[in-house]
């Protein structure tokens, strides 16, 4: 039972990789942007070689990556090399590969969203829990009310706001950029610290822009809960308010949180993207935005493809994990 | 003997949008160690009240405006709150009303057991705590494999079980069951309602049954009071009660009892309950009282006491003598 589970999530996440390489597979194409003439023609600005030698370099290029063939004849062989997990390289930037790109980004990504989408969640849960929670001093109840004024706010909203007080009037941070100019990366603590700094602003912006909702939904699930029979009957049997609040309260509070955590998370990629580039952080969502801009479809269908496919396991992960966090829901 | 369980002057409001509603009404009761106590009244008399302003779990808007509530010479309205949380499943223990809702849906049974022995005992070694709880839940005729169970696993006549088994884990001297059998069937019932009665026997606790149902509460109960818009109106042994009750209330109720002579068809009594936010003056019965007098209408009845250890408030037989 368990076997054929899996077996059926994975044809899941087959069907969810299909539907997205479909569907981001036209939307470039409708533009007449050629993302290799575009880069020759700037070298041919440059350079210096002539116009008629352009049209001849762009066509054998167009050829060498079958450009030249119908549409639905590279729909198909797009199709066929993902399967054999090849993504092809930038149009714009080759010989880079678009794994290559991603590989490289994805640790700005990671550390700025995982981050920032913990933390919210940690910070949002626990203050909308204390919020609820009756016996909580009246000071902890009222931390929570300023964060809830920031939901519904943009995170880029924040982060320009951020960006320009903090880092551009006050210099107190850095204006973006993923570590000093003139220092090498490496492995030392310097070096860390420095990238922390830097990603300050933009966790905050990113932060801030999500706390509040967690907040608030916690604060309704936790008034829910907070007059269950069980949370009643805790009291009833002695306990002391800590353990009636994490074992009674905060547990079954958290259950369908846990579940929006994984449909956050697709939410928050769209807005890192935009807080990323604003930041000029090399992550996945400025190099999107870069793809974008140059129409650079393969980089295009490969980061969006990653990050579908990424949300799509998370959420199936999330969906084995929750039977251990609630004995209720049995998997067959 | 003195009783284990003492209610003096107790009183508990309600202050509601529409103003303050007295839910008890100056309760005086007396339970002696392995007595047997059935509450009834109407929906809404305050029974439930009653039970949560002994374990001093009154929520707000309520509160406990005056009175005592002593058990084994320990007065617990009169304790700080930590000494009163001690004081709970220890001295006096409550079973709630909607059992199928009051455990834990995502702890196993064991544990939350254990949380509350814990509670009380901190100090216990974990095996003596696991053989504790287990002995407990076999006490209520569960097997000892329920303790690595979930609720969602238990039937309603288990989980009603495991309550139980929580409320006498810690052996307290007095044990309030509120409505223990309503949502079950009928002969889930009388089997949980035989387990508590062997349990108490075994402990010899003091147990106040709350509940509608006359009928089997009389097969379990030493003693009914009778509990009218916040207030006792009548305590007297079963055999009493349902020869010759002497309140009209409780006449009213005896005789609202289905049985051979009316067969079996439910007379409900006349008029409604009053609404605890404008409870009528003198006696509160007394616009629905066939009975009633001039003087119900001003006077409030006091408790007193008739041949047999009875109490009754009532000016019917205050009046004559
Ligand atoms: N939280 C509350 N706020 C306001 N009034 C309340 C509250 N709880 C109870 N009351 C009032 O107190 C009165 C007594 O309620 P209680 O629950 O004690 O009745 P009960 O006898 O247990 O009824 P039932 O048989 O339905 O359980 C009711 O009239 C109710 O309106
Ligand atoms: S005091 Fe009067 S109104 Fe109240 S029950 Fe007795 S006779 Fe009836
Ligand atoms: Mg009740």
């Amino acid at each position: 039972m368990k076997l054929r589970l899996i077996l059926r999530r994975v044809a899941f996440l087959i069907m969810v990789v299909w539907a997205a390489s479909t569907i981001t597979f036209f939307i470039p194409r409708m533009s007449d942007r050629n993302p290799i003439r575009e880069r020759f023609a700037e070298l041919a600005r440059t350079g210096g070689f002539s116009a008629s030698d352009l049209e001849v370099i762009v066509a054998s290029y167009s050829k060498k990556f079958g450009l030249d063939k119908p549409l639905l004849e590279q729909y198909t062989d797009y199709i066929g090399s993902i399967a054999q997990f090849d993504l092809g390289v930038s149009l714009n930037k080759f010989p880079k590969t678009v794994t290559s790109i991603i590989y490289d980004s994805l640790p700005w990504t990671i550390s700025l969203l995982f981050v920032s989408a913990i933390l919210s969640f940690v910070i949002g849960n626990l203050l909308g829990a204390v919020a609820a929670w009756p016996r909580s001093p009246g000071w902890l109840r009222a931390v929570a009310t300023p964060f809830i004024m920031f939901t519904g706010v943009p995170p880029v909203l924040l982060a320009i706001f951020l960006l320009f007080f903090l880092a551009f009037k006050l210099k107190l941070f850095p204006l973006g950029q993923a570590y000093s100019t003139g220092i090498a990366p490496d492995w030392t603590f310097s070096f860390m610290l420095n990238v922390m700094w830097h990603q300050v602003l933009p966790a905050i912006s990113m932060i801030l822009g999500s706390v509040g909702g967690w907040v608030l939904s916690m604060r309704g699930m936790g008034i829910t809960i907070q007059g269950e029979d069980y949370v009643n009957f805790a009291e009833h049997k002695g306990l002391d308010g800590r353990t009636i609040f994490r074992n009674y309260y905060l547990r079954n509070a958290l259950l369908p949180q846990v579940t929006g955590f994984a449909l956050a998370l697709g939410s928050l990629i769209t807005s890192g993207s935009v807080v990323e580039s604003l930041y000029a952080l090399p992550g996945l969502g400025s190099k999107l935005g870069e793809a974008i801009r140059a129409n650079d479809f393969l980089v295009i269908y490969g980061i969006v493809l990653f990050i579908t496919m990424s949300v799509a396991t998370l959420m199936v992960l999330v969906e084995f994990l929750y039977p251990l966090l609630d004995p209720r829901i049995k998997q067959d | 003997m003195t009783p284990i369980l003492q209610i003096r002057d107790l009183q508990v409001s309600y202050y509601t949008d529409l103003g303050r509603a007295t839910a008890l009404n100056r309760v005086n009761l007396d339970l002696n160690a392995g007595e047997k106590l059935g509450l009834v009244g109407e929906s809404g008399s305050g029974k439930s009240t009653m039970a949560l302003a002994m374990m001093r779990m009154i929520k707000a808007p309520g509160r406990i405006e005056s009175g005592s509530v002593t058990v084994g010479g320990v007065d617990l309205i009169s304790l700080n709150d930590e000494e009163m949380r001690l004081a709970r499943l220890s001295r006096i223990a409550y079973i709630p009303q909607g059992a199928m809702n009051s455990l834990n849906p995502v702890m196993r049974i064991g544990a939350q057991m254990v949380d509350a022995i814990k509670a009380h005992i901190p100090n216990m070694s974990k095996d003596d705590m696991t053989e504790q709880c287990m002995q407990s839940l076999e006490s209520v005729d569960l097997k000892r494999n329920v303790f690595q169970m979930y609720a969602h696993e238990l039937s309603g006549g288990m989980k009603q079980r495991v309550c139980i088994a929580i409320g006498i884990l810690l052996k307290p001297q007095v044990i309030i069951a509120d409505e223990p059998t309503s949502a079950l069937d009928v002969v889930t019932q009388r089997q949980v309602m035989e387990t508590i009665d062997r349990v108490q026997k075994e402990m010899g606790t003091a147990v106040i049954l709350i509940g509608h149902d006359m009928g089997l509460m009389a097969q379990f109960v030493d003693k009914v009071a009778v509990m009218y818009a916040g207030r006792l109106t009548e305590v007297s042994t079963v055999r009493d009660m349902f020869s010759k009750p002497m309140h009209p209330y409780a006449q009213a109720l005896i005789k609202s009892l289905p049985n051979l002579s009316n067969k079996g068809v439910f007379q409900g009594i006349a008029g409604l309950a009053p609404s605890l936010l404008r409870i009528p003056n003198g006696c509160a019965f007394h616009p629905r009282c066939p009975q009633a007098m001039d003087v119900c209408k001003t006077t409030v009845p006091d408790v007193k006491e008739y041949e047999g250890n009875r109490l009754v408030a009532c000016h019917l037989y205050t009046e004559g003598a």
